[in-house]
């Protein structure tokens, strides 16, 4: 049976549901609005010469080579930092999972990471990596590997990869950790006692149980490469060495604010936008039926 | 004095009659600045000294992030119709300001309005040359100016078997020099820089009297284009990444992210800007020199005055903005243009005077005997009379050009392609953003 609060009249949920609107409405739909109005104009840097270009903005963008390698850079660095930190994630809630001495506090120290500030991650890892200062890098470079992601672009992808994946793991560790719990131990017991071995327990009813957590980290872990890594890759390469690690938000930030291209910063935002709803509706329409929930 | 500004807060809130509120109150002049740390605490201190010297008007400093925030941050104010009176906006930001037509209030016609006169001449030319419309009128407020200089290890070079009085004044000996210290393992690095195009480009073009872009690189016109592939750039960057090549020389990041290589001890040659002496001074652990860039002597024989960095305060303009604020950021500006206050941000910064006075005052009271090297900048700066290819550039969109000259370099040095190449590349990716620009700026 359902149940359902009935409202006597129209105006009370309408006016219960108002704060968030209006948050929603000022913070999300103006500004989203505002991006594509200016997408279609062409103005400098204070906005005094306004004019109207229609579709321009976009051409130029998508026949630019350089946007071009952003798309693909940002299609790596998406796909590299949602495997490690997911793959990571689940080793860790596997491994916290088990009944050991501690268990609290290693869960505590595994969620750290999430805790931490992007700018101050990224310093943490300049410390490691710097090829001159750093203690892996100095290292690297005393075994004479040649080691300096400031001048080479593949390192240079490697260490914000490493970088945006570690500060993911520990948040991907948490709902791992919170889907083994919920899996019902008798199945496992049952499986055991079947003569199941523990790598086929966790691939045969493990994984698939999981499939839910999975595929929404595998959504939220996505987005947050795209949107949320803008501090590491701002602060350790700053999208360099030559526009290596540039991904799409990191050009629409150098666009914007610090080329103050406005039409062209707005006509970037507009394509991820476009992205994100294309890429939310492949996710749900078909990942999701794969999903057993 | 406390109840006072309670006043002008209520008044600009508009709870109390303005008139009435406005009679008693000091005039508030809001500044934005991009200083950190101890640059900041400078800024403050000189803020203060004003505020105290005279009764009519209070400036209070605000610290608002990076110069690249600040600017943008002054900017969307504008647009929304609350800026400050003044910021700080760094020196590649020029022409972006200088194109703003309503919303910045030339100096020459502050001061004007003021009855303020304020004789251009004595600012060191390379200074007054960057801020200056075509007719010498200054635009912006000369505030923190530096030059690239170049850092020296002495130890490293006493190391090398190197002459530590007979300093390398041209390219060439500077390559001479690092082929020594890598022979003789003297320090880890031989060469580096800081601002990699700001010193190996820009400065160089000044320095050897060469045009960077058309039209006096951008100060006759937004038409201007870019030079980058002309000879001269093309002798450079083989130059650069020769030394490369040979490991002779360290390329250390973007901006100013190899300037820690040299106090580090990494490298025995670096160039930066002047104003990172402080920091050498603080961190480096063996003797050291600052001396002027070098330069090519097959290009020229006597090298023109180099081309400053820094920032300049601009005064901004708003819609209804009373007389009396205009009134105010013109009397501060005055104030800051006094030599003995000049000379002591001078010392207390690491920036040069930006007054021939306070550099004549510091040289009689023997600052440059006791700090050998801080007038290296200075030199460099007020050497030549600034030619239109040495006085600095007014190119639109100069933050994205730096970069793109960055990103191709950094290219060509990865050995993805030659330097040829490179250059060819930023000058073209370079056109198109001066073209954009113009059209954005036109009419």
């Amino acid at each position: 049976m359902e149940r359902k609060t009935v409202f006597p009249q129209r105006l009370l949920p309408y006016l219960l549901l108002a704060p968030q609107l209006l948050i929603t409405a000022v913070f999300f739909f103006w500004p989203a609005a505002q991006a594509v109005w200016f997408s279609f104009l062409r103005q400098d840097a204070f906005g005094i010469r306004t004019s109207f270009v229609g579709l321009e903005n976009f051409t130029e963008l998508l026949a630019d080579p350089t946007y071009h390698e952003a798309l693909r850079n940002t299609a790596v660095f998406a796909t590299a930092v949602s495997l490690l930190s997911l793959g990571l994630g689940l080793l860790f809630a596997v491994l916290a999972d088990r009944r050991i001495r501690g268990a609290g506090l290693y869960r505590t120290l595994l969620i750290w990471p999430y805790a931490v500030a992007p700018a101050v991650a990224a310093v943490l890892w300049i410390f490691l990596f710097h090829p001159q200062v750093g203690l892996i890098g100095r290292w690297l470079n005393g075994v004479g590997l040649g080691w300096d992601y400031k001048l080479n672009g593949g390192q240079a992808m490697l260490v914000v990869i490493l970088a945006a994946a570690w500060k993911q793991v520990a948040y991907n560790m948490i709902f791992f950790l919170a889907g083994l719990q919920s899996i019902p131990p008798s199945v496992l017991e049952a499986a055991a006692i079947d003569g199941a071995r523990p790598w086929q327990r966790f691939w045969t009813i493990t994984f698939p149980l999981l499939s839910p957590t999975t595929f929404f980290l595998i959504v939220v872990n996505l987005v947050y490469a795209c949107f949320d890594t803008f501090g590491v890759i701002d602060a350790l390469t700053k999208g360099g060495p030559a526009k290596a690690t540039e991904t799409l938000i990191y050009r629409a930030y150098v666009d914007g604010r610090v080329n103050l291209d406005l039409g062209m910063s707005s006509a970037q935002s507009v394509v991820l936008m476009v992205v994100v709803i294309l890429l939310t509706m492949v996710q749900f329409r078909y990942v999701e039926r794969r999903v057993h929930y | 004095m406390q109840r006072r500004s309670l006043l002008a807060g209520s008044a600009a809130l508009g709870l109390a009659a303005p008139g009435l509120a406005r009679a008693q109150a000091r005039t508030e002049i809001q500044l934005w600045h991009a200083m950190t740390g101890a640059l900041g605490e400078t800024i403050g201190e000189e803020v203060k000294r004003f505020n105290e010297s005279q009764g009519r008007t209070t400036v209070v400093p605000s610290f608002k992030g990076g110069y690249v925030d600040t600017m943008t941050g002054a900017i969307a104010a504008w647009r929304a119709g609350s800026p400050p009176h003044i910021v700080q906006v760094f020196e590649v930001g020029t022409a972006t300001m200088m194109a703003a037509g309503p919303a910045i209030k030339p100096v020459h016609t502050l001061l004007g309005e003021a009855g303020i006169t304020l004789d251009p001449k004595r600012y060191l030319a390379g200074v007054r040359g960057y801020y200056s419309d075509t007719q010498g009128r200054l635009i912006s407020m000369p505030f923190n100016s530096s030059s690239a200089v170049m850092w020296l290890n002495l130890d490293a070079f006493e190391k090398a078997g190197l002459s530590t009085t007979a300093l390398p004044k041209t390219w060439r000996e500077v390559r001479a020099a690092a082929e020594k210290i890598k022979a003789t393992g003297a320090a880890p690095a031989a060469v580096t820089t800081a601002w990699p195009t700001w010193v190996l480009f820009e400065q160089m073009a000044a320095i050897h009297d060469i045009p960077f872009a058309t039209k006096a690189n951008g100060f006759e016109g937004m038409d201007c284009e870019l030079q980058l592939t002309q000879p001269f750039f093309q002798k450079q960057m083989d130059f650069v990444l020769g030394l490369q090549k040979d490991g002779l020389f360290k390329y250390g990041g973007r901006d100013n992210a190899a300037e820690g290589l040299f106090p580090a001890g990494e490298a025995a040659i670096g160039f930066n800007s002047s104003a990172g002496r402080a920091r050498v001074a603080r961190e480096a652990k063996f003797k050291w020199a600052s001396v002027p860039l070098p330069y090519h002597d097959d290009v020229i024989a006597s090298p023109k005055n180099g081309v400053i960095g820094g920032a300049s305060l601009w005064p901004l303009s708003a819609k209804n903005r009373p007389v009396e604020e205009y009134r105010g950021v013109a009397e501060f500006f005055r104030f800051l243009s006094e030599p003995a206050l000049d000379q002591w941000w001078h010392q207390q910064t690491g920036y040069v005077p930006l007054t021939l006075a306070a550099y004549e005052k510091s040289k009689a009271e023997g600052y440059y005997t006791q700090n050998p090297g801080a007038d290296a900048a200075i030199i460099q700066l007020s050497r030549a009379e600034p030619t239109p290819n040495s006085m600095g550039f007014r190119l639109g969109g100069f933050v994205e050009i730096r970069n793109i000259i960055q990103e191709e370099l950094e290219k060509a040095l990865q050995g993805q392609q030659t330097g040829a190449q490179a250059l060819e590349n930023a000058n073209r990716r370079g056109n198109v953003v001066l073209r954009n620009f113009e059209r954005a700026n036109k009419g």
